[in-house]
């Protein structure tokens, strides 16, 4: 039933590419907030209130649509992907419903206070619920992620006589070393998300003449969390997660440069389109000799390309894997720049008069969106043929007896139901925004 | 022994779940028979509005139990049900989007809209998931390596080649219904006063008669269907102690609504629900899913598990993380305890 493994595969990349749109503001924002409700706290100041205040509904909002989409995740690895459960629950099990026992409950409990709790509870209540959000939002992201990481890098496991894998050591599987660099990396582009969401609103405010005390808060806020951010998500985490993927996953790294043949002193492919018939670069961009710089801080290191190995062992869709892992890199540089350049402006006194940096921020807004997006495909992808890397392959993961036509059915339904949360969500965002946090929807009068 | 205690936990999750997610699913079956103004809406919404979704958690760590302690169960169950399981996922998507976003618009038909969602979904969550227990006791043709695949309905009798849908799951899912509206409105009672609370009691008296009359029917069905049940029973009598308890829950529960004492009236139904839901584990262990075809295609808490290590070292974590969960369900609910403040 090859089709229905299509289908099976198109769902959960679909389902939980959409999911990560929200959780990556959440669990940025989540970080944020706890500094607001802290100066909010410490200084006793009404507009760092008013602040995190209209910040928690933004937060409220994106955790909601989360929460709807995610729980399809954790059902359709029983539902699809039956096989890979039974294979690899011995294992992933453990994670996951630590991730229910020890984040949700944490995240649900204390986002019904922070929301409902506005009039009834304190400050220092709504500080520590806020506080008890982040380590939720961030704990259930550390759980999810060791699951990926040991999916990548599969450690800790033992194999049963029937061919399912158990895990011996729950601390091992905790510690992968996978899971250091991806974590830290992901966690970083989540708060460049928050960062630039929250830059780009104070930049759309501050331009259009409204609210402009909140707007230079929130450009002040985004700007120094996302410059701090954008940095790390690219050293040292991107470039961590680069280098053990070429040490482990070197078919993926090759793949991800376009390197086809192995070569000493590799170049680094800026741009250029893969062709796989040919297996060559069209309209090339290389600096020379850098990529086996950046992975083995050598100039004439040896950098395995994909010749090296045999062709059923290489990820099944070559370009798309190529593009994601570039345009995840390409966007990357651009947030990092565009931050930078706010930052310097900021320090300097000028940034809330530069109208050309001001677009920019708001512009810039969706980019962490599709370079985290990327980031995840590039990831996925990479990880193809394997649904647990060298143990299981996804062809062999899918649950057996759902045909195609069920599949499929599934697959539409979830493409129109999200078709509309996705519309749904923006109108009620663009609602929010055009309320805006002091409350009042008309223009400041000096417009 | 590990894998009998793993049994128990996931049952007990499970029976929290019902109960706690039950009164949510209950209020949106009476809601718009009981509360006709924006006003009354708007209590009644405030009643659930802070704690449901930290209800809904115990469905997902339930579900995430069962994956860490009988994978090949998770696998099993949730690919053989895969049609009924993604219908409950889009319920509970729009049940959760009626909850959050009615607030956000203040239009007519914006409310009107969610306001039908929110009850439309949750009357056929309530179903479908009594529905899904009649699947589990009735059981369904595993085959050798532990898979299976049933459709919607095929011809609505619970014969060897049974559909989600027959006669008897279709008996449970009402009975559910009827069972988790009796225990919704009785909730809305305990937290609301005035004319509200008036109509909430009307709808419970209502709905508590259907249960009485259900409820017998169901357990009268249940050793009919299922005789590996009774045979469970009758080696274990000391298990009797629960259908026992659930006897004395529903008629406590309906002497209590009688006298409108609403806070008992709920707790009764609590008591109900979750003995109901121990029962019918007590009945199918210690198979978790159980072949109709051949018993020895049923899979067990012995041969679905998932490793002496892994149950073992899981407890540590477990009882911590409940002992926490406990605590953040009890601060959360206890925020707002008593009635619905607007």
């Amino acid at each position: 039933m090859p089709s229905a493994l299509l289908y099976d595969r198109l769902q959960f990349a679909f389902t939980s590419t959409f999911h990560y749109l929200f959780p990556q503001l959440t669990m940025g924002l989540a970080l944020l907030l706890l500094y607001l409700r802290s100066r909010a706290l410490m200084t006793g100041d009404e507009h760092y209130r008013q602040v995190a205040r209209f910040w928690t509904k933004i937060f409220a909002l994106s955790f909601a649509f989360g929460v709807v989409t995610g729980i399809p995740l954790e059902f359709q690895f029983g539902t699809n992907w039956a096989k890979f459960s039974n294979f690899a629950g011995g294992v992933i099990g453990q994670v996951l419903a630590m991730e229910g026992i020890f984040a949700f409950f944490l995240e649900s409990s204390f986002l019904g206070i922070l929301l409902f709790g506005e009039t009834r509870f304190s400050q220092r209540v709504q500080w520590f619920a806020a506080l008890m959000l982040f380590l939720g939002s961030w704990l259930s992201g550390y759980f999810i992620l060791a699951t990926n990481a040991w999916m990548q890098h599969p450690v800790a496991y033992t194999v049963a006589p029937d061919g399912r894998l158990f895990v011996d050591s729950l601390s091992g599987l905790l510690t992968n070393p996978w899971l250091f660099w991806q974590y830290s990396h992901n966690m970083t582009a989540a708060v460049v998300t928050a960062s630039f969401v929250m830059a780009g609103l104070g930049a759309y405010y501050l331009l259009s003449d409204r609210h402009v005390l909140y707007a230079k808060t929130f450009l002040r806020t985004g700007v120094v969390a996302g410059a701090i951010a954008a940095v790390l998500m690219g050293f040292p985490t991107g470039h961590g997660n680069a280098r053990q993927v070429f040490e482990h996953q070197p078919i993926k790294g090759a793949a991800f440069e376009g390197l086809f043949k192995t070569e000493r002193g590799a170049g680094l492919l800026l741009i250029g389109q893969p062709n796989i018939e040919t297996m060559t670069i069209d309209n090339p961009l290389i600096v020379p000799d850098a990529l086996s710089v950046v992975v083995y801080d050598e100039l004439y290191a040896e950098v395995k390309g994909l010749d090296a190995f045999p062709r059923e062992d290489w990820p099944d869709n070559l370009p798309l894997l190529y593009y994601s892992y570039h345009v995840m890199v390409g966007l990357g540089s651009i947030l990092v720049t565009v931050m930078g350049l706010a930052l310097l402006w900021l320090r300097r006194g000028r940034l809330f008069t530069a109208q050309w940096l001001l677009w920019l921020l708001m512009l810039s807004a969706p980019f962490p969106y599709i370079a985290t997006t990327a980031g995840w495909m590039t990831a996925e992808i990479g990880r193809q043929p394997w649904l647990v890397y060298g143990l299981l392959r996804t062809a062999d993961g899918a649950s057996p007896l759902v045909h195609s036509g069920n599949a499929l059915f599934t697959l539409l339904g979830f493409l129109g139901i999200y078709l509309m949360l996705g519309l749904l969500f923006l109108f009620l965002i663009a609602q929010t925004i055009r309320h805006g946090p002091s409350g009042h929807s008309v223009p400041s009068e000096s417009a | 022994m590990m894998e009998t205690f793993w049994y128990c936990a996931v049952t007990l999750m499970l029976a929290i779940y019902a109960v706690l997610d039950g009164f949510d699913f209950g209020l949106g079956i009476v809601y718009r028979f009981v509360a006709k103004t924006e006003e009354d809406r708007l209590t009644a919404l405030a009643a659930i509005g802070p704690v449901w979704n930290g209800n809904e958690v115990w469905l997902v760590a339930a579900g995430a139990l069962l994956f860490f302690a009988f994978p090949k169960a998770y696998a099993a169950g949730f690919s053989g049900f895969y049609l009924a399981l993604i219908l409950v996922l889009w319920l509970l998507m729009a049940r959760g989007l009626a909850l959050e976003l009615r607030s956000h618009l203040n239009h007519i038909l914006w409310r009107q809209f969610w306001d039908a969602t929110f009850a439309g979904a949750s009357t056929l969550l309530a179903v479908v998931l009594g529905a899904a227990l009649g699947n589990l006791i009735r059981g369904m043709p595993l085959t050798q390596d532990g898979y299976f695949f049933v459709a919607l309905w095929t011809n609505f009798m619970t014969g060897p080649d049974p559909g989600i849908l027959d006669w008897f799951t279709i008996l449970m899912g009402i009975t559910s219904g009827a069972i988790l509206a009796f225990h919704g409105a009785n909730y809305l009672a305990m937290k609301t006063e005035g004319p509200l609370r008036g109509q909430a009691r009307r709808a419970a008296w209502l709905t508590g008669s259907a249960v009485a009359m259900l409820v017998g029917l169901a357990a009268a069905a249940v050793p009919f269907v299922q005789p590996s049940f009774r045979l469970n029973y009758d080696a274990h009598p000391i298990g009797y102690v629960f259908p026992v308890i659930a006897v004395v829950a529903l008629v406590a529960a309906l002497g209590l609504r009688r006298r409108n004492g609403d806070a008992g009236a709920f707790y009764a139904t609590s008591l109900l629900i979750l003995a109901m839901l121990v029962s019918t584990a007590w009945g199918s262990y210690p198979n978790i899913l159980i072949a109709t075809n051949d018993p020895a295609n049923s899979l067990t808490v012995a041969n679905a598990t998932a490793g002496a290590y892994g149950m073992q070292v899981g407890l540590w974590w477990f009882l911590i993380g409940f002992g926490l969960v406990i605590v953040y369900q009890v601060c959360a609910h206890r925020a707002f305890w008593g009635n619905v403040q607007l």
